[in-house]
């Protein structure tokens, strides 16, 4: 399985704001013992998808210049819970974002329902960092990679 | 606007980002040690402060960074030297020095980040 929870681009304005869609179905392992009898898409999944818009919108502002990390999550309220067969959207609005970091107003919602909204924060590490720098990329998800995504939307 | 008035908002803007009680966010309160403060939070209460007072905040300014690494002869055998004490002084005015100059030790540098130093930094930025 890869660490991808986010389907597609719907809008992508580059700086300002992106929607990802994530269909959520019971292929995925993870329904089967979240709840048993019971399948519910995980919150923290969720954040992840929202941490993946919006960490890629910030990620994409700078070229992928830096190494954008999740680095809080100040603030996250789920208003209702989500089944397999929905399809998530997950917007990202940039708030703030300068040299250290960023951070991005998100909504998670399926159909016209709330299900989600918070913010996210998000740490640039330099390529050179002593303590990251020599980190393998792939373990990151909030780098070009992660634009494969970006493609499908394209398409 | 007042002192008092920049203090309740830089109270409301601590608990928003720190996730503590309005009552722990008192004007001695020492960001790290009593509001239990990591170095991301750092960034987010710059970012929290900028859109609260409207103001913008240059990196480094309010929180500086690397105070005690480099080897700018700052630091001594864990204690801060007169040299780093004139430093300290010349990149927090807002902090207060003097009383961390009486026990100089590294780890006492943190002790300078409290509520008080907010508010009299942004007193300055807002006259």
């Amino acid at each position: 399985m890869r660490w991808i929870w986010i389907d597609r681009f719907l809008e992508f304005e580059s700086g300002k704001r992106a929607v990802a869609v994530k269909n959520v179905t019971l292929a995925e392992e993870h329904l089967h013992d979240h709840i048993p009898g019971f399948a519910v898409m995980p919150g923290s999944l969720m954040i992840e998808g929202m941490a993946q818009t919006g960490g890629i919108l910030l990620g994409e502002k700078n070229a992928f210049r830096h190494i954008v990390i999740l680095a809080k999550v100040p603030k996250m309220t789920f208003h209702g819970y989500v089944v397999p067969g929905d399809s998530i959207h997950y917007a990202a609005t940039l708030t703030d974002e300068r040299p250290e970091g960023g951070s991005v107003e998100v909504r998670a919602t399926v159909g016209e329902t709330l299900v989600a909204e918070g913010e996210i924060m998000f740490a640039h590490i330099a390529q050179n960092d002593p303590q990251f720098g020599n980190i393998n990329q792939k373990n990151f998800v909030f780098n070009s990679g992660l634009m494969g995504v970006f493609e499908v939307g394209k398409a | 606007m007042t002192r008092d008035e920049i203090f309740e908002k830089v109270q409301q803007t601590l608990v928003d980002a720190l996730g503590v009680d309005d009552d722990e966010v008192t004007p001695e309160a020492t960001l790290s040690g009593d509001l239990g403060a990591e170095s991301i939070d750092y960034l987010d209460i710059v970012f929290r402060l900028e859109k609260n007072f409207g103001i913008k905040i240059p990196r480094g300014e309010l929180f500086p960074e690397n105070l005690s690494t480099g080897d700018g002869g700052f630091v001594k055998d864990g204690v801060v030297t007169p040299e780093g004490v004139a430093e300290l002084k010349k990149r927090m005015p807002h902090a207060d020095v003097d009383s961390f100059a009486a026990d100089p030790k590294v780890e006492n540098i943190q002790e300078l980040f409290t509520v008080n130093m907010i508010v009299k930094f942004l007193e300055k930025k807002l006259s």
